[in-house]
């Protein structure tokens, strides 16, 4: 959260182009994220197709994690950053597959690491109810990760729209839209997730919505800033002497080119709605119990495991989100380094 | 330059107005009047009650009047100086945020001690070669410390430090008294996560300086290098993160929550959440207002310092 302005610069970034397939890596992305996505939203709905639902995502996993390694293999910083996430991302989708204890079933307290206990090999050891840390841990990615991405993918949906509107309508749209984002921005980042989510409720949703109110004004202003300049090519003259629509305008001519520089920004952003995430769970905002969950496990073992002999409980989720957020962070590194040198 | 900072004040008496009206419609709904009574008297006693001895109770404590009359006499107390009630720790809101600031303030004086010189440094010395091996691992140890979540920076250094080698204590009340030794892992979390980001806005401005022509210059003429930096580099490298570490004073506002919360420090952070989970309507209005103010005043620091390091920008 120490970045409040990124910077983006207004050329477009042709890291798409690194990516020679785009079809068959969104056709991947779909067949890996859509059943993750409602593997973890809706999974109390879906009943037995539960148990097959994740398996088109574990191959589309691995292809794209070769796709993408193969596309950055020159920033080893960006490929660092690729492996690190879909690591967590390959855990999630395979979770239910691994041989695995059941996450919130009880069985031997403050077992430590590396014993045997009840004629079960703890590697992790267990938390303060008994249940397995590995377990949980493994787990635990699969709601930070859906929702940290579908945050994010919402915030960039809803600030994309206003940075549109405020930059290419101008007039009074862009005077209201930028006022209100200078509102939300100047409320400190907390105060407005405390009060959002203490109105709302804790909730995944309401993750969602918080981190909107507290993203998307960023985003718009970065889009409205791109959408200033792009407005006064050429190719946006010739739409508006063909007749064509703002709306149409805004979706065809500009948000194609907005698309590039806000990629970057997006990586380093998954990593803030990571850390967002976390530490609203830790502050007992945010998902509830007892589904495992990094930040929850963070709070839960903050009040019993305060000793040095316990001090895994704490330390297992603090280094998985850790690896999760630097992965992410990395990605965005290494991109905007190959998007300066092309 | 005054018409600039007049505009920025209207615009921060604007966006408190907008702000405080947001929160007294949120904090107005019957829902969070429930939960105060609930705090106040208890889940039994509220879900006992019948409708009038509700209403009584409301009435006694000025929540049944309208609500644009209760904003409007809040507003005018505001503007006296006094910042209303706090349910919660029932005492005047006002001295109760001061106190907190000032236990926060010495937090972030802890903070930016220490956190200036040490990103200075690392900036300045990644900077001064580009792409050379300082710089690399400087950047790399920038990412990877900002990457570390403060709960998790929170939760390492107290195993480290006061579980594992007991340097210190695990939490930070301060029962007895203010203590030097319950103050540094709090310090210390908080700048493990914020030096990575000014590091790395200094090398980039240190990095742009040591292209430019009249450090070539410099260099050409003889002068020996460590005075080139020292003399001709600094202190044009220095403007850029001048300004990033006064907004850090804004994101210090909403950083310290978690590390408040961990250590148990008794801060603004900790004021807030609390009072905000109470709902403590008040005490978050005068927080917010507090916070706005300091987001705002820090931004117009940082750009009215700008333009008096570097004589070439000028308001128009």
């Amino acid at each position: 959260m120490a970045v409040t302005e990124t910077e983006v610069d207004v050329r477009s970034v042709p890291l798409l182009k690194r990516l020679t397939e785009p079809k068959v890596i969104i056709g991947l992305f779909v067949a890996m994220w859509v059943p993750l996505m409602l593997y973890v939203m809706f999974g109390k709905y879906i009943g037995n197709a539960k148990d097959i639902m994740l398996l088109p995502a574990y191959p589309a996993t691995v292809i794209l994690y070769i796709l993408g390694v193969r596309a950055f293999r020159e920033s080893w910083v960006a490929v660092l950053g690729l492996t690190l996430v879909f690591f967590w991302i390959f855990m999630a989708v395979t979770a239910p597959y691994l041989p695995l204890l059941d996450p919130n079933k009880p069985i031997a307290p403050f077992t430590v690491p590396f014993t045997e206990k009840r004629d079960i090999f703890f590697w992790l050891g267990t938390d303060f109810k008994g249940r397995d840390m590995l377990s949980r841990t493994i787990w635990g990615c699969q709601r930070v990760l859906v929702w940290g991405v579908t945050a994010t993918a919402v915030a960039y949906v809803v600030g994309t729209a206003f940075g549109l509107i405020a930059g290419y309508l101008s007039g009074w749209w862009d005077e209201i839209i930028s006022f209100l984002g200078n509102v939300l921005l100047s409320f400190p980042v907390m105060v407005l997730f405390i009060v959002i989510l203490n109105y709302l409720g804790p909730s995944g949703f309401n993750i969602v919505i918080a981190v909107t109110f507290a993203s998307a004004p960023a985003i718009m202003r970065i889009v409205r800033g791109l959408a200033l300049d792009i407005k006064t090519r050429d190719y946006v003259f010739a739409a508006q002497t063909r007749g064509e629509s703002a709306f149409w305008i805004m979706v065809v001519e500009l948000l194609p080119n907005v698309r590039g520089p806000i990629i970057v920004d997006a990586c380093l952003r998954l990593g803030y709605t990571t850390v967002a995430i976390t530490t609203l769970t830790f502050l007992g905002l945010g998902l509830q119990p007892p589904d495992p969950d990094w930040g929850l496990m963070i709070k839960e073992s903050a009040g019993t495991a305060m000793l040095w002999k316990f001090s895994y409980m704490l330390i297992v989720p603090a280094l998985s989100v850790s690896s999760l957020i630097l992965g992410f962070n990395l990605l965005a590194d290494g991109l905007r380094e190959m998007s300066l040198r092309d | 330059m005054f018409k600039l900072i007049g505009r920025r004040l209207i615009q921060m008496v604007l966006i408190m107005l907008t702000a405080s009206f947001i929160l007294f419609v949120i904090f107005d709904t019957p829902e969070f009047k429930k939960r105060l009574a609930i705090q106040e008297l208890g889940g039994f006693a509220v879900s006992a009650l019948d409708e009038t001895t509700y209403n009584e109770w409301l009435e006694k404590k000025g929540l049944n009047v309208p609500f644009y009359q209760r904003y409007f006499n809040w507003m005018g107390n505001t503007l006296t100086g006094d910042f209303g009630f706090s349910y919660e720790k029932n005492r005047d809101a006002g001295p109760l945020v001061w106190e907190k600031l000032a236990n926060t303030g010495i937090l972030a004086l802890g903070v930016f001690g220490l956190m200036i010189p040490i990103s200075l440094i690392l900036g300045v010395l990644a900077g001064m070669k580009e792409a050379s091996l300082q710089d690399r691992a400087v950047s790399f140890i920038s990412v990877f410390f900002t990457s570390i979540p403060e709960v998790a920076t929170a939760i390492i250094l107290t195993v480290v430090f006061a579980l594992g080698l007991g340097w210190f204590p695990t939490k930070s009340a301060m029962i007895s008294g203010f203590s030097f030794h319950e103050l540094i892992l709090p310090v210390l979390t908080l700048v493990v996560y914020d030096f990575g980001y000014v590091a790395r806005m200094t090398r980039a401005s240190m990095a742009e300086v040591m292209t430019s022509q009249y450090i070539r210059t410099a260099v050409l003429k003889g002068i020996p290098y460590s005075r080139v930096i020292l003399r001709h580099a600094l202190r044009n490298a220095l403007i850029a993160p001048f300004t990033v570490i006064v907004l850090q004073l804004n994101w210090l506002l909403s950083g310290v929550v978690v590390v408040e919360v961990f250590f148990e420090y008794d801060g603004f952070g900790k004021l807030l959440l609390e009072a905000a989970l109470f709902p403590d309507i008040e005490v978050v209005q005068a927080c917010t207002l507090v916070a706005v103010a300091v987001a705002v005043i820090s931004q117009i620091i940082s750009d009215v310092g700008y333009t008096f390091l570097n004589p070439r920008i000028r308001f128009g």
